[in-house]
């Protein structure tokens, strides 16, 4: 079967603490997806069975953020809604990561006007880019691994002393 | 065919009508503003354009004297027969203000709030000319032609300054640039 055929003979593991914690972290990352664009038809289609997000532990998306740890910011961020993220954003329990879904999300894109935020990293921090407009779905599970790297690479209180998870301002 | 409500109109209100024109079966008619709210009146009731479609304004700055600075479309049409006509009226800069249509048409009110948060027109008579789209404390007009292209007025303090596009050339006319933005390079 699976690990404890393999475990038989010697029924214990010795381990670091960080690696372990980053390791049940990184495959149970529960999402928030904050959904405002056409962006969110790609998230949809990664989600679902096709591609199937669930296979890498994202499974579950949480509708309220306080539930969640892992916010996809989907899709074109205004002014307006500036607030309204910020407060989805702080809401959420550390630790938490944050992933632009997006050309939107991550620069604005092609909205340079008075309306849009120029990338949702400048309301709160920002943990991985996913570019595309929009981004097919293996760009997104791309995404989603290279925030799963990150968070196993990370200190243990990373998110207590890092400057980028400070209280906003 | 609807090229006879441009000579109902004109007959109507010979005085009202500056110009007309016609083109590919579309009919414009251009009045005066204070006679707007009169016309409207009787398009709808004489002329049977019952359906309000859209109302919006354009910005001709920097256009030629004696011509005012903003104009106001309308778009109407008739249920019954499907016709449709364009009805405008000029705005001064100094004094942006005309007659509103929401006691023609309820829909006119949000069209009429949009128009007034995006380029400063007030519509007299009308209930609520709170911002639609935009939020409260938002100062200006954004779509007007001399609104700076690249200023910016977040809720929020930023976690870094925004940075656009770098200006090009041609930038500097109309729309001017904020100064007190920071161009990305």
């Amino acid at each position: 079967m699976g690990l404890e055929t393999k475990l038989k003979s010697v029924p214990w593991l010795a381990t670091k603490a960080e690696f372990f914690i980053n390791w049940a972290r990184k495959y149970s990352l529960f999402q928030y997806p904050f959904v405002t664009a056409c962006c969110g038809m790609e998230f949809m289609s990664a989600a679902c069975s096709h591609y199937d997000i669930a296979r890498f532990g994202a499974e579950f998306p949480r509708f309220t953020p306080r539930q969640a740890d892992f916010l996809l910011v989907v899709g074109t961020i205004s002014h307006k809604q500036a607030p309204i993220l910020r407060t989805v954003y702080e809401q959420m329990c550390a630790p938490k990561w944050v992933v632009a879904f997006g050309a939107c999300a991550s620069t604005g894109g092609f909205y340079d006007n008075y309306a849009t935020v120029q990338g949702c990293d400048k309301v709160i921090p920002v943990d991985v880019y996913i570019p595309g407009c929009p981004p097919r779905p293996e760009m997104v599970l791309d995404g989603l691994m290279k925030l799963m790297d990150k968070i196993q690479g990370e200190k243990l209180d990373e998110h207590e002393v890092s400057p980028k998870y400070r209280m906003l301002p | 065919m609807s090229k006879e409500h441009l000579d109902k109109i004109v007959a109507q209100f010979p005085e009202a009508v500056v110009e007309t024109h016609s083109l590919c079966g579309d009919h414009t008619a251009l009045v005066r503003r204070d006679k707007w709210l009169e016309v409207m009146s009787f398009v709808r009731d004489e002329l049977g354009l019952d359906h309000f479609i859209d109302l919006t304004a354009v910005d001709y700055l920097g256009r030629e004297q004696g011509k005012d600075r903003f104009e106001v479309v309308v778009h109407l049409r008739s249920s019954q027969s499907g016709e449709r006509l364009r009805l405008k009226a000029r705005v001064p800069e100094n004094n942006p203000a005309i007659d509103t249509l929401c006691g023609l048409w309820q829909g006119a009110n949000w069209f009429e709030r949009e128009c007034h948060e995006m380029y400063g027109i007030k519509f007299k008579g009308h209930p609520d000319l709170r911002p639609l789209l935009l939020y409260p404390e938002f100062k200006g007009y954004p779509l007007r032609k001399d609104y700076p292209i690249d200023r910016r007025q977040p809720r929020v303090a930023l976690l870094a300054p925004e940075t656009g596009r770098s200006p090009r050339p041609g930038d500097e006319t109309p729309h001017g640039h904020d100064p007190g933005f920071k161009a990305d390079k």
